[in-house]
């Protein structure tokens, strides 16, 4: 179903998917490190810098020029959460020659630009460009700031925050504010050395590629330096069983509430009950036919949108909805009865198999985008527990509703946060 | 059924006009899991004023009546269509845009079966008084999500700001007063109206066998029956060249400034090639003056004027069309008068040649990537074929673009006349 084909070459794990589906070739870039508070703005900023220049294009107007002429090749960086692990992601896509009059080898030279922006990053005085880093953490200060203005992010932050607090979780992807406007050129450039020397690197390359062509492109162009890789050895869960349910309401000037509540689910993606729980979830709230969208949105008409989502590998289950803020207890009654009705085994057979369907298309459906491939597959990095595409698909077929009713028993009631309007204000 | 070839690209595309007037194209994909399919109508929320369908006289519906239709198409009596396709293991969604409605799946099993029931659900609709008046509250809540969003209230701004008369100012949801006078007549009005075949198009997309997919439909539309097609007469809008507003602002319970800059297009091409030439002429011109290799977005960017939201798009329709070119920003005014001046300031006898094809390679190559998302094809195909023309075309019809359509634009659209601003600003602490 999904021909990857994993090297080590340089201390980078090579992933090559050869398939003609698409009409372009993607790379991506992975580097893994634990979360914490010491790195995690440095790390939030690491990878804007770098694709700031290169010392062949030493500015973004050069670098950008250049991906252009490579027929629009795209360049992106993003920063993630998985469980605790902080994840820097650089992702090149170029356009396949074979669907163009020109002939220019196009992946060679995205992945000799990759190289470039990974290893070869535009310096002055044996570190990063001041000017370049004082202009990222400007952006990366607006960054932060700009979850604020979207409501819906700012709520499902400021849950994990409160539900995490004390855990690294509680940090956020794209670092904290404070901490920006102290680093330098100098710090910055130090720990891009470190990470180029620890971290955990996934290289993935997807497209009309042959896996020794690609091992080959590696080599030549990827010269690590001496490394030292910090193995994470999995996913580390802070399982806290909360004693008595966090209640966080908070009032700005908003339309709509948005409630957002926060469970540990006590399963992650290295368990066996790891499939339960997908269906779990999907049961309860991940998808148009679960219980939050027929019983918040179409039975009772609270909210045009109920749903819940998990996180696999720190074992989190997030609810989130938006309401009239008069509404706040009744959606809360209806969300935890129907929390109850799962816990109970309060479901059908039929519930079960419309589910385990929609599981599968959507697993398939992620599979026929190279950034979903690519994320799919990197799970398998992250938990250190291997699971074919085969496995997914055979692993949810195989649960029972015993399965899920026991999985239902571990999630637990940890945060309840309520963003709400200000009342007679104004 | 019409076979048509694209080289180039390594594409067949399968075309076929059902007896009711439905246009039907069919683009295999191997090796993808996925068939996505959409099934739309060229009715969308300007579509305002009308004669309705055996009726003589033009009628003026409540606003945001074609996006509440499309929310209740999903119910029927015996319950939930979303349900339906759950059960067949598709994921089902439905959009209105400006000029279109569009329900659709997308489904790695069952086609034929997810297939049949797109057909039949569009095509039987079922309101009922008690239904319309639930979906009230859930659009309310709808509508209200979109008022507490900046990025959505930014960007309806200055589209307000540019029009004067034409409905695409009005929100695509309407208000939360406007869709109260919503009923269940109306809807049926609305539906017969602009639900015949004739005004719609069907779009398959995936490892499917074409022929078998054809004969599917043929049968499928073959059993129900239709009153004659009939041409739908629309209310014309009588809209003004120039901009209803030159600035608008907005304050918000935001901290980060939002704004844009909007550019009305004094006219556009009714239909056809002439259309696709001027709207990819002017995405031309709006890559070439801001994208990231341009010396301004260089300029703005380092004086914090502009940061990774910074976005600009060209969006053209039926008779209307628009630009935007702004974002997130330290200083509102500073970069409403910077990317004015830069406007202001262009002259196509500076731009060279080269940077030209260069411009125009980052758009092949960007088309290229968008045909890796059966999403992107069905939607894009479906809104070219509306405006008399073919996705297909893209490639040469950039290739062809020369500086003096690109000169002609920036002749047009850049002046005062044209530009309207809108801001949302943080709100001042009492």
């Amino acid at each position: 179903m999904v021909n990857e084909k994993i090297t080590t070459v340089q201390q980078i794990n090579v992933h090559t998917v050869p398939t003609n589906k698409y009409k372009t070739n993607t790379l991506v870039w992975k580097m893994k490190a634990p979360l914490s508070r010491e790195t995690v703005t440095l790390r939030a900023l690491l990878p804007y810098v770098l694709q700031s220049g290169t010392a062949k294009y030493p500015s973004v107007k050069q670098l950008r020029t250049y991906l252009d002429e490579l027929y629009g090749a795209t360049l992106n960086v993003d920063l993630a959460k998985k469980g605790e692990n902080h994840i820097i992601t650089i992702r090149i896509d170029v356009a396949n020659e074979v669907f163009l009059q020109e002939k220019t080898p196009l992946l060679e030279k995205a992945l000799q630009l990759l190289a470039d922006i990974v290893l070869r990053p535009a310096m002055e005085n044996g570190r990063f460009v001041e000017e370049i880093v004082a202009q990222e953490k400007r952006a990366l200060k607006q960054r932060i700031q700009a979850v604020y203005d979207d409501k819906m992010r700012y709520a499902s932050l400021r849950l994990i925050q409160e539900m995490c607090k004390g855990e690294p979780y509680a940090l956020h992807a794209n670092g904290e504010l404070e901490d920006v406007d102290g680093i330098t050129a100098e710090q910055l450039f130090q720990y891009y050395q470190k990470t180029l020397s620890e971290d955990e690197i996934d290289l993935y390359v997807i497209g009309d590629v042959q896996e020794d062509a690609v091992l080959q492109a590696v080599t030549s162009h990827f010269s690590m330096p001496s490394r030292n890789v910090r193995s994470s050895g999995g996913t580390q869960v802070a399982h806290k069983a909360p004693e008595k349910v966090n209640e966080v309401v908070e009032k700005q000037d908003v339309k709509q509430g948005k409630l957002n509540i926060g469970y540990r689910t006590n399963v992650t993606y290295n368990d066996d009950d790891y499939y339960a729980l997908q269906m779990f979830n999907g049961i309860f709230g991940g998808f148009s036919h679960s219980k939050l969208f027929i019983n918040v949105r179409e039975k009772a008409s609270l909210a045009y949108y109920a749903a819940s989502r998990l996180e696999s590998h720190k074992g989190l289950l997030m609810v989130m909805s938006g309401i009239e803020p008069s509404n706040y207890e009744k959606a809360r009654q209806i969300i935890e009865k129907q929390m109850e009705a799962m816990k109970n085994g309060d479901f059908t057979d039929e519930e079960i198999t419309q589910t385990k369907a929609v599981i599968r298309n959507q697993l398939l459906e992620t599979i026929d985008t190279p950034r979903g491939l690519v994320e799919v597959l990197y799970h398998n990095v992250v938990s250190k527990r291997k699971r074919p595409m085969e496995e997914w698909l055979s692993g949810t077929d195989r649960v029972t509703r015993e399965d899920i009713v026991r999985v239902a028993g571990k999630v637990e009631l940890d945060t309840i946060y309520f963003l709400t309007g200000m009342e007679g204000a104004e | 059924m019409k076979k048509m070839v694209y080289e180039q690209l390594q594409e067949q595309l399968f075309y076929e006009k059902m007896e009711n007037g439905l246009d039907v194209y069919i683009l295999p994909k191997k090796g993808f899991n996925k068939t996505y399919a959409t099934f739309t109508t060229n009715y969308g929320s300007v579509d305002n004023q009308f004669v309705p369908l055996g009726k003589t006289e033009m009628k003026r519906v409540p606003d945001g009546i074609a996006h509440f239709l499309e929310h209740k198409l999903f119910e029927k009596e015996d319950g939930d269509v979303f349900q339906q396709f759950s059960k067949q293991g598709a994921s089902a969604n439905a959009f209105t845009s400006f000029t279109r409605t569009a329900y659709l799946f997308s489904s790695t099993a069952n086609v034929e079966k997810n297939l049949e029931t797109l057909l039949d659900f569009v095509q039987s609709p079922y309101f009922s008084d008690k239904t319309v008046e639930k979906e009230k509250g859930i659009i309310g809540q709808e509508i209200r999500m979109y008022d507490d969003n900046p990025d959505w209230r930014v960007y309806f701004g200055v589209i307000e700001s540019m029009y004067q008369n034409h409905p695409v100012k009005i929100d695509i949801a309407g208000t939360v007063e406007s869709i109260a006078q919503i009923t269940k007549d109306l809807l049926y009005e609305c539906y017969e109206t602009f639900y015949h075949p004739s005004n719609m198009l069907l779009f398959v997309v995936g490892p499917v066998d074409e022929q078998k997919i054809m004969q599917q439909i043929r049968d499928n539309q073959a059993k129900k029956s239709f009153p004659k097609a009939q041409k739908v007469e629309r209310f014309i809008y009588k809209e003004p060249s120039e901009v209803a507003e030159k600035k608008k602002v907005i304050p918000m319970h935001v901290q980060t400034n939002k704004c844009f800059v909007g550019i009305k297009a004094p006219s556009v091409p009714p239909a056809g090639k002439e259309k696709l030439v001027h709207e990819l002429a002017f995405n031309v011109l709006l890559d070439y003056l801001f994208g990231k290799s341009s010396p301004h977005y260089e300029r703005l960017y380092r004086l914090g004027l502009i940061d990774e939201t910074f976005m600009y798009d060209y969006t053209e329709e039926r008779e209307f069309g628009f630009a935007m070119v702004g974002g997130d920003t330290s200083d509102a005014d500073r970069l409403s008068e910077e990317v004015k001046q830069i406007l202001f300031s262009f002259s196509i006898d500076t731009v060279k040649g080269e940077e030209l094809e260069r411009v125009k390679k980052k758009k092949i190559g960007a088309f290229l990537r968008s045909l890796n998302s059966p999403e992107y094809i069905a939607n894009q195909f479906t809104r070219y074929a509306f405006n008399g023309g073919s996705l297909f075309d893209v490639v040469s019809v950039l290739q062809s673009l020369t500086t003096e359509q690109i000169g002609e634009i920036a002749k047009q659209c850049f002046c005062e006349s044209q530009i309207a601003v809108c801001q949302v600003v943080p709100k001042e602490k009492k």
